[in-house]
């Protein structure tokens, strides 16, 4: 299986760079178009999250294989303030920022799994899959 | 090399701007775009616009929340957005996102969006003779 390959997130630049490598890994592992744009999509959400609420992070994708499937698994990571109330940000429409809310709702429809883990003050990891199909 | 240095071409044809977006958009020049756009809008005093995004791949939701923002700040100023070419899956992830742009006109290609423009901004009323504000 490949390895894993991971983009640091610190600009606005790393955002179309880390989308860019998941597009690239997708495309390598034989999703098609539509679900390329899914998964970047959702990477470039998941990506200016970390730009704008904790200033950086990195963004590490990989291929994944579940018995006789296979997929692909991106994983957000950062040292930030941490998500207050998961709930509320999952809702579409909710933000604290100048966003308009989708990010975190919008990724989450664009993959097939999706987990939040935070921590006030320690940081945020999201993994999120999405399976060949 | 300034980060900001991308700047995206915006032609005029008589009363229409075509800007054509031929690669991807980082946040800063996305609202450098927005901010050229709307200078050359009230620069020309064009009639319309056409943003062309045949190239792009990825419209995430700052890209199609930009894209909102411009069609409603020219719609101020006076100024209709048409935007032409998306592809399949930027559709298909748009309205996935949640975000399906209900005030931006658009049409399948360039082509299509200038006779958009001509039919309904340029020149609406001269096949049906209805004024507009007679009510």
């Amino acid at each position: 299986m490949a390895q894993a390959k991971a983009a640091v997130i610190r600009s606005d630049l790393d955002i179309v760079i880390a989308r860019t490598l998941a597009r690239d890994t997708a495309r390598s592992l034989g999703f098609g178009p539509i679900d390329q744009a899914r998964i970047a999509t959702a990477v470039s959400e998941l990506a200016r999250n970390i730009f704008l609420y904790a200033g950086s992070g990195s963004v590490t994708v990989r291929e994944i294989e579940r018995g006789l499937r296979r997929g692909i698994e991106i994983v957000c990571e950062d040292q930030g303030p941490g998500i207050p109330d998961i709930e509320l940000s999952l809702q579409d429409g909710y933000s604290t920022s100048r966003g308009m809310g989708m990010g975190l709702p919008g990724a989450r429809r664009l993959m097939d799994e999706f987990d939040i883990q935070t921590q006030a003050g320690v940081g945020t990891t999201i993994t999120c899959r999405k399976w060949r199909s | 090399m300034n980060s900001s240095g991308l700047r995206i071409p915006i032609l005029k044809v008589e009363e229409v701007l075509i800007a054509s977006i031929q690669v991807a958009l980082h946040d800063a020049s996305a609202v450098q775009f927005k901010d050229d756009l709307l200078q050359k809008i009230h620069d020309t005093k064009a009639r319309g616009v056409i943003i062309d995004l045949t190239a792009i791949d990825v419209v995430d939701s700052f890209i199609g929340r930009m894209i909102a923002d411009i069609a409603a700040m020219a719609g101020l100023m006076g100024s209709r957005v048409v935007l032409t070419g998306l592809q399949p899956a930027v559709a298909i992830t748009l309205v996935e996102l949640g975000l399906e742009l209900p005030n931006v006109m658009t049409a399948l290609n360039l082509e299509k969006g200038l006779a958009v423009m001509k039919n309904q901004v340029i020149s609406p009323d001269e096949e049906e003779e209805q004024g507009d504000g007679t009510g």
